[in-house]
């Protein structure tokens, strides 16, 4: 509070203005979501765990109605109970059990308990649809604050590992014998995930988090030719999509996550039209 | 020690199952060695081990402090949704200048390939980039399993020709993995039977002689003839079949292991 008092002090009164309007806290909190889930995407794409995505952000809805229940932020809630989940995944995968199974498995009871222990926090009850769907245009400024601190901290994460997160993906042995441990990186992954899924839960909501990994990271490989173009350009369709479906928004009266995701798939279908014809 | 690599009485289990028991040993500067043994037998379980990718569950592996290692992996599959160029593959994880990259390409005989994506590759040229990688470290030990899978015969002798040309310029030793007899005949030091354990080991000529050498592949036969032929090494006990193992039972033993060899 006393920053932003002094915020308020110290910035010009243009700046105070444009902070102050919802649809610009919106767009700025788009935009930081962006930038962590393109680069991210790009390993959720390459590495097809597009379901894991999907598994975590389910179990952010555990980790809502958690924090409600015991009055803990919800950025914390959410983040303590994805990794949690991203971890459980990863251990029973690495004992063998089927991939699918054991997300299907995880991913749908952390979201069955989440919806029933949500049913006892009044509190919960009401604003559930906003976790469900997001809700981008309630964004704060201390909102704000939490996505973008987040969705740098995945990015610096991601460009420190850059390397060896590139390497183990592309073959567990030849990360090994140049001296990456495959299993380390897999767990900086799971950490950016579950980071990126507390970070964008408020935004697009846990039900589409997954979309905004993938779509964008989907539509990038046609435009790029490595990998490193393919995760900026992730960025950069993921934010424009975010632009774009607050218009929408706006103009159409659409609820904003969903519109979203929908603009990002029209961007998807127009690069792969295009890529085909070319190819 | 002067061995570059050293396994002292090395036992690995994979998934519960012991593939590995009780094997030594060790290669030294500039020596070529092959490991030879039949699908199954442990071979890149072994170099795997080697290599510190794999735990052991006995005894020990020793590297000579701060040695260089380039690995070609048996299989590299690359994600279609992955945009990678061959020159970008080649600087994973160490950076190289575009220059270095290229002269290596050029070295392993594919200069072409530096900006194509590398899922478009021919069979051969993706194998020459793999060893392009691998030569990029400036390796002291050069790990190569089965190097020439996918390749035709002749893309065969040349990749092999290819592996000795290196051998000869970089002084690097080679230890490398295959289960094809005459090539690795010829162009090896040393040759290591392995069959869940070491049946044999020595030069080519020795190894051929030898009856354990015989019992694992069969009898101066070559290629898929041998793998017929492959008779189950009698220091291998079979927990089902371990007691009452008379003449008889050996026999249809024997039988049983045709269908598997195939």
């Amino acid at each position: 509070m006393i920053t932003i008092m002094r915020m308020r002090t110290m910035t010009s009164m243009g700046t105070i203005i444009m902070l102050d309007d919802f649809l610009f806290r919106a767009l700025l909190a788009g935009v930081g979501v962006a930038l962590a889930t393109g680069p991210l995407g790009a390993f959720v794409v390459w590495r097809r765990m597009a379901y894991f995505g999907d598994s975590t952000a389910h179990a952010a809805i555990l980790g809502v109605a958690l924090a409600l229940a015991l009055d803990l932020p919800i950025g914390l809630g959410t983040l303590v109970v994805s990794l949690g989940v991203a971890v459980a995944v990863a251990t029973l995968a690495a004992r063998g059990w089927a991939m699918d199974t054991t997300l299907g498995v995880l991913a749908h009871s952390a979201l069955a308990f989440g919806l029933l222990a949500a049913s006892f926090v009044p509190e919960a009850r009401t604003d559930l649809s906003a976790y469900l769907f997001g809700d981008i245009l309630a964004v704060s400024r201390t909102d704000l604050a939490f996505i973008w601190l987040g969705a740098l901290a995945v990015v610096a994460l991601l460009v420190w590992r850059w390397s060896a997160l590139l390497t183990a993906t592309l073959n567990e042995d030849l990360a090994a014998a140049s001296g990456i441990n495959p299993d380390r990186e897999r767990l900086v992954l799971t950490l950016a995930l579950a980071l990126t899924v507390a970070v964008a839960l408020k935004v697009v909501g846990a039900l589409l988090i997954a979309a905004m990994l993938i779509i964008p990271a989907a539509a990038a490989r046609g435009l790029a030719r490595s990998p490193e173009a393919m995760a900026v350009l992730a960025s950069v369709v993921g934010a424009a999509a975010v632009a774009g479906g607050l218009g929408l928004s706006l103009h159409m009266d659409t609820p904003a996550g969903p519109s979203i995701v929908a603009v990002a798939a029209v961007a998807f279908a127009l690069v792969a039209g295009l890529s085909r014809r070319r190819g | 020690m002067t061995a570059l690599i050293e396994a002292r009485n090395i036992c690995v289990r994979v998934g519960g199952q012991e593939v590995l028991h009780d094997v030594s040993m060790q290669i030294a500067p500039r020596e070529i060695v092959t490991i030879l043994g039949p699908n199954g037998s442990g071979k890149s379980t072994l170099l795997r081990a080697l290599l510190g990718i794999l735990p052991v569950s006995h005894g020990a592996v020793s590297q000579r402090p701060g040695l260089r290692i380039g690995y070609m992996p048996q299989k590299l599959h690359i994600d279609r949704t992955m945009p990678l160029s061959a020159s970008r593959f080649l600087s994973l994880p160490g950076r190289h200048t575009q220059a270095e990259t290229q002269a290596m390409l050029t070295r392993v005989g594919v200069p072409e390939v530096a900006d194509r994506p590398m899922t478009g590759l021919s069979g051969g040229q993706f194998q020459r980039v793999l060893l392009a990688r691998a030569l990029l470290t400036r390796p002291e030990l050069l790990v190569l399993d089965e190097p020439t899978q996918g390749l035709d015969q002749p893309g065969e002798a040349a990749f092999y020709r290819l592996i000795d040309e290196v051998r000869d310029e970089t002084g690097a030793a080679v230890l490398m993995v295959s289960h094809d007899l005459h090539v690795v005949m010829s162009a090896s030091d040393r040759v290591i039977c392995l069959n869940g354990h070491i049946c044999c080991e020595g030069t080519p000529r020795v190894v051929s002689n030898a009856p354990e050498y015989r019992a694992l592949f069969g009898l101066g036969t070559q290629g898929a003839l041998a793998l017929y032929q492959h008779v189950h090494d009698h220091d291998h006990t079979h927990d089902d079949h371990t007691h009452d193992h008379d003449h008889a039972h050996a026999h249809d033993d024997k039988h049983g292991h045709h269908h598997h060899a195939g």
